[in-house]
């Protein structure tokens, strides 16, 4: 975890939400790791995909097209609701957790065999991130794949949150989503702490300020 | 160039405020003019049933013609064979067995479409969706599972076979335009 990096590396003067995001057009990348994601799920059919990114309906079409079957949650999405705030002790308000975990990622245990969970734990309220991986490790089988990426610190506190789209095996299509601001970045060791339950990972360097990581449970 | 968009949303028009209800034959149109076809949201049924925005259901809601609902449903809602529209004012939680769902609206409960689920830019789903085609527009909210099934097999017409059909080419493809999942190959 990297409790406060933001702040080191950007400085605490942040702006209101989405105040600096413009939104642009949609970036086509390669992905090494995503390729590394669909070569792993490509070998047989009918395994249970979870999206955990933004609404996407290239993503099922690929992935219902490969024989899988598809669960989609926008887990960004769903942890602004703001019925999930309740006051905290210095006068605040914080995320109630367990409301939050009672109401989202409810999957049996080892109920997937992929998690597609793109850039989500560098936009993700503090207070979750943890719990998160925790409860997508719960619902992942072992032997199953997460992919995620990482932004490094050169992405800058303004990078925007992208949806993912898939257009081919290895080549993702980025839109920019407004409404969300990067929290923090982690470096290899935080990326490697945040998954140390799991059975390995795999990083792949990207020349456009992300990492991309494949995850084994 | 009148044609409406068969996808478009058109909300049904403000009744005329009259002291009795009078069927009365329809004008026929002028010659200047161009002929525009009455509003509606399913346009090919001739039977659509609609629950307007102030009305709340509570129950189990079952029939055979098209419904729309742009009020409030609780319960169930089964419409075999027929079509469900959830307008833009729609809010519905409920369990849905239809042949087609097309939602603007909210939706809270599992959808079982025999042919197609269309989920509209302004549609928000919590629930499971098993059919077999799907249609979702970018900025639609989907949180659920997704079962692409094989489509319930037609009628079967028989016909003598004619010699030059044999030699002919199959046919070509229905056109499935605006539809992002096919059926799933076995």
């Amino acid at each position: 975890m990297s409790p406060g990096i933001f702040q080191k590396l950007f400085g605490s003067a942040r702006k209101s939400a989405d105040a600096d995001i413009v939104p642009g057009q949609k970036v086509s990348r390669r992905s090494t790791g995503f390729g590394e994601f669909i070569r792993a799920i490509s070998r047989e059919q009918d395994l249970k995909i979870l999206d955990l990114g933004s609404t996407s309906p290239a993503n099922i079409t690929f992935m219902t097209g490969l024989g899988h079957r598809f669960q989609q949650e926008d887990l960004l999405r769903l942890s602004n609701d703001k019925t999930l705030l309740v006051p905290n002790g210095d006068g605040g308000s914080g995320i109630d957790i367990d409301r939050f975990l009672r109401g989202n990622l409810s999957f049996s245990r080892a109920e997937f065999d992929a998690v597609m969970f793109w850039d989500l734990a560098d936009f993700l309220p503090e207070v979750l991130v943890k719990p998160v991986i925790e409860r997508i490790q719960f619902a992942m089988k072992p032997g199953g794949t997460m992919l995620a990426f990482f932004h490094t610190k050169d992405a800058g506190p303004d990078a925007p949150f992208y949806r993912y789209n898939i257009v081919s095996k290895d080549t993702l299509e980025l839109q920019p989503v407004r409404g969300f601001r990067l929290q923090r970045v982690f470096n290899n060791r935080h990326v490697e702490n945040l998954f140390h339950e799991y059975a390995s990972i795999k990083f792949f360097l990207g020349r456009d300020n992300m990492r991309e990581v494949l995850v084994i449970r | 160039m009148w044609k409406r968009k068969e996808d478009e949303y058109i909300p049904p028009a403000e009744p005329a405020p009259s002291p009795s209800y009078t069927p009365a034959a329809p004008a026929p149109p002028r010659p200047s003019e161009p002929v525009r076809s009455e509003p509606t949201y399913a346009s090919h049924s001739n039977e659509v049933a609609t629950i307007g925005k102030s009305v709340v259901v509570k129950g189990e809601l079952s029939g055979s013609e098209d419904l729309i609902v742009d009020g409030e449903v609780e319960g169930s809602i089964t419409l075999r064979g027929q079509s469900l529209t959830v307008g833009p004012n729609g809010r519905v939680r409920a369990n849905i067995e239809a042949r087609n769902v097309i939602i603007h609206g909210r939706v809270d409960g599992n959808i079982h479409a025999s042919d197609r689920v269309d989920l509209r830019k302004s549609a928000t789903l919590s629930g499971d969706i098993a059919t077999a085609r799907i249609s979702i527009e970018d900025g639609a909210f989907f949180k659920g599972g997704i079962d692409i099934q094989k489509p319930e097999p037609g009628p079967k017409i028989e016909s003598k076979p004619q010699a030059s059909a044999a030699a002919a080419p199959p046919p070509a493809p229905i056109s499935t335009q605006g539809t992002l999942l096919e059926t799933k190959k076995a």
